[in-house]
């Protein structure tokens, strides 16, 4: 295997990790307004990814600045300004419920929290379905020159297999979120999300399916190449059957693996292409047309196997040290100032 | 205005507004670590206190810090495609390892930090505040030497097409003589930043006499930090200075006004006029040979002139104007030089005040301690405007034009739209999170929490 096609995969693995961890934040984001009737009840759902999803977002930067500028940066250049407007939107969206989070519990006023509370919902919405529509537009291919720069618009974007798959993106993420709520949570908020989980379940499901169907036929690998779609829709369906039996764990692990594979097969579908162009296969962006030097590569090598797992440890451990239910508690009048007060 | 001007104010506006947040996170992140580290050892309550004010100031402002970072890691790709291109190979490297050394590490950990105060025993919680300042400054470091690399290119050579850079030494990038002493100067700054930032809060209190005896506490911590701290910024500087002198003549050249080359230079302290077509202004007052000394660091020594510049970049680079704006290098470096001198006087005050045993009472130092913040934040400013106009045309200088570097797929309209966006959405933010820092700052103190002793779920109310 060549070093390019290795830093191909660590890019798989940070996508994958990214949209894995940040998947369920994106859903709890979305769905804390539905299964947190009241101001308590909010709090509940966010505190399940309160301390955590700084973390997971960061995986974002090292997925743009590791992955794709340092090891790619052809495809870096080609994507970041081609999909112009598409990520000025998806900043708009991470900035606003990014700063949500602090923000909503530092003033007492309705007004206030019902702001911020529409910011995390409609980030956390939009982020998604955006990052989806990117990813489905690198396989179904947008206009590439021969210099490597787009040459399309914002309209080449809007098409129905990326704008398909943005909005599995945007359910497998729901459908994660719901089920991490459902593993978090006790009581009331618990059953909202339950409740909500296996309302989202089908639907996450069949769109599975279709992103599968559409990927598989549009792209024509063989058997094993087929197998990360294949792992998605089955995992989606296990995970409708899973959240009908309070089967908490398992139903989270399931929603999981969803978000990986259906991340998986799209990547899968494009190697060795990293981006797809649809004025032909010559302008195509490929691994190795847009990849750093051996050098560079290799620095990258060395920083990712001494970083990447010590961040899986203390990413890890962040896990263990929160891993209790979270209940509305008594407490629940204290709020709003200090840091960290409990 | 062109695609290259927008792409420019674009970048200037976000990495300022940027930056306005990033020192004051590395500093007070800092301070807030020494702050528990006296509760850790002192076991008293004040400090712990003391602790969770500041603490709340840093998270709010780390919140606006990450999110704006998350623009400028877009922007290169989105707006400077063509350097991306050019320099990935190189530039990227660095900036992967800020994500996956330093700026992972202060995001899980303030989480850990945040959510952490019942949960993990007081030692490991202790370092989990002071990962978070470990990795705020080592992010800072990675950025540093990938900016740095931009005014000193070093470890790389053009490829055979001569259309890329490409790394072919990682430990020269990391070792670059200009990093050095810009990274030590931006630490020193932030340290003067997060401190006046301290001192002015503490001021404020002490003023109303609210928790007087513990805001001197603070007061006292910021003023041992601050006056080590403002004059290391100004000797990191000043080898910066040097430095740049040897490898960027122009921009000091341009920082001094300084036409016709001169040996030995006095430095002006101060003129009307100037500019890149004033090239007379009226010197107020010049100090016999202290240019020489701080751009080169000798008495007599020499500094070429813009001219004599301007015509051997012609030669080596081709016809082209190569000179920055000199209103702006002028300014911006006397605005540091002057206000850091301002700042030192200021906290030698202090120092004195607190020998005295007055500084509870000093009306008159406490009204100015609540303003001197805004020295620092106009002067971190001024640093960038001097770094980066001063490297103008170049975005990597002697390699890569600005004008060259800019995405040739995107439209003037659509920067016009992002800059739009990003202006709207930036106002909204600095209103709310000043408005938020300042309800926070003004508030009492606390009381000391009452840990939760139930093993019952609890629930976490810091959002």
């Amino acid at each position: 295997m060549t070093l390019v096609t290795f830093w191909f995969i660590v890019l798989v693995v940070l996508w994958t990790g990214f949209l894995v961890l940040e998947g369920f934040d994106f859903g709890v984001g979305m769905l804390h307004g539905v299964v947190g009737r009241d101001e308590t009840g909010r709090r509940v759902a966010i505190g399940t990814i309160g301390p955590l999803w700084d973390g997971n977002e960061v995986w974002l930067i090292v997925v743009a600045a590791a992955g794709m500028f340092a090891a790619f940066p052809g495809w870096y250049a080609t994507m970041f300004s081609g999909f112009y407007l598409a990520f000025l939107l998806l900043l708009v969206a991470l900035i606003a419920r990014g700063v949500s989070f602090e923000f909503r519990g530092k003033r007492e006023s309705v007004r206030w929290r019902r702001t911020w509370d529409a910011a995390m919902t409609g980030g956390s919405l939009l982020a998604p379905l955006l990052i989806g529509v990117a990813l489905g537009n690198l396989l179904h291919g947008v206009p590439i020159a021969a210099d490597q720069e787009y040459a399309g618009n914002l309209v080449d974007l809007l098409n129905p297999y990326s704008l398909f798959t943005g909005v599995t993106v945007v359910l497998v993420c729901l459908l994660h979120g719901s089920t991490f709520l459902v593993l978090k949570t006790a009581g009331e908020v618990r059953e909202r999300a339950v409740h909500a989980a296996r309302r989202v379940a089908p639907v996450t499901a069949a769109a599975v399916l279709g992103f599968a169907v559409w990927t598989l036929t549009m792209v024509d690998k063989g058997l094993l190449a087929s197998l990360p779609a294949v792992v998605a829709v089955l995992a989606a369906v296990a995970a409708v059957w899973l959240v009908g039996r309070d089967r908490d764990g398992l139903a989270f692990v399931a929603t999981a693996v969803t978000v990986a594979m259906v991340v998986v097969s799209i990547f899968v579908g494009l190697y060795p292409r990293v981006m797809v162009s649809t004025l032909g296969s010559a302008t195509d962006l490929t691994v190795t047309n847009t990849a750093s030097s051996s050098y560079s590569l290799r620095v990258m090598t060395v920083v990712a196997a001494v970083f990447l797992p010590v961040i899986l440890v203390y990413q890890g451990w962040t896990y263990y040290v929160f891993r209790r239910r979270i209940g509305a508690a008594p407490t629940a009048s204290r709020s709003g100032s200090g840091t960290g007060a409990t | 205005m062109s695609a290259v001007d927008l792409a420019r104010l674009q970048f200037a506006t976000t990495s300022i507004y940027h930056f306005l947040f990033v020192p004051l996170t590395i500093g007070l992140a800092f301070l807030t670590a020494l702050l528990q580290t006296s509760w850790h050892r002192s076991q008293r309550p004040e400090y712990l206190r003391l602790t969770r004010f500041f603490g709340t100031l840093l998270v709010i402002n780390i919140a606006v810090g990450v999110v704006t970072g998350l623009v400028q890691e877009f922007q290169f790709g989105m707006n400077w495609s063509a350097y991306s291109r050019f320099v990935g190979d190189v530039f990227g490297a660095p900036l992967a390892m800020e994500g996956l050394a330093a700026f992972m590490l202060e995001s899980v950990f303030l989480g850990l930090w945040l959510f952490g105060w019942d949960r993990l025993p007081k030692r490991v919680h202790l370092a989990t505040i002071w990962a978070v300042a470990v990795g705020a400054a080592g992010s800072a470091a990675f950025i540093m030497a990938a900016n740095s690399w931009m005014q000193r290119p070093v470890g790389y050579q053009l490829s055979s097409s001569g259309d890329r850079a490409q790394l072919t030494d990682i430990w020269a990038v990391l070792t670059n003589v200009v990093f050095l002493w810009a990274y030590l100067h931006v630490i020193a700054a932030s340290l003067v930043t997060g401190g006046a930032v301290m001192l002015a809060v503490s001021a404020w209190h002490l003023r109303r006499r609210s928790s007087p005896e513990l805001f001197e506490r603070s007061a006292k911590l910021a003023v041992v930090v601050l006056i080590p701290a403002t004059m290391l910024a100004l000797f990191f500087g000043g080898r910066l200075g040097i430095n740049e002198t040897k490898y960027q003549p122009m921009k000091i050249a341009a920082a001094e006004g300084q036409w016709d080359t001169c040996q030995p230079c006095a430095f002006s302290a101060f003129q009307i006029g100037g500019g890149n077509n004033d090239p007379t202004p009226t010197k107020i007052i010049e100090i016999p040979h202290l240019l020489s000394v701080l751009a080169t660091g000798t008495w007599n020594g020499q500094v070429v002139g813009l001219n004599e510049l301007q015509a051997q970049y012609q030669q080596q680079y081709g016809s082209g104007y190569y000179i920055p704006n000199v209103f702006i290098q002028y300014w911006s470096m006397r605005t540091m030089a002057y206000g850091g001198v301002v700042l030192l006087l200021l906290w030698l005050w202090a120092a004195w005040l607190i020998w005295r045993k007055k500084l509870a009472t000093a009306k008159w130092f406490q009204r100015a301690a609540i303003w001197a913040p805004v020295l620092p934040f106009v002067m971190n400013t001024a640093g960038w405007a001097l770094t980066e106009n001063g490297r103008q045309p170049w975005i990597v200088q002697g390699l890569q034009l600005v004008r060259d570097a800019v995405s040739p797929s995107v439209s003037v309209t659509t920067l016009v739209i992002s800059l739009s966006v990003y202006v709207l959405l930036y106002v909204v933010l600095a209103v709310v999170a000043v408005t938020l820092m300042l309800h926070f700052a003004r508030k009492e103190l606390a009381p000391v929490p009452v840990a939760a002793e139930d093993e019952e779920p609890v629930l976490h109310f810091t959002y």
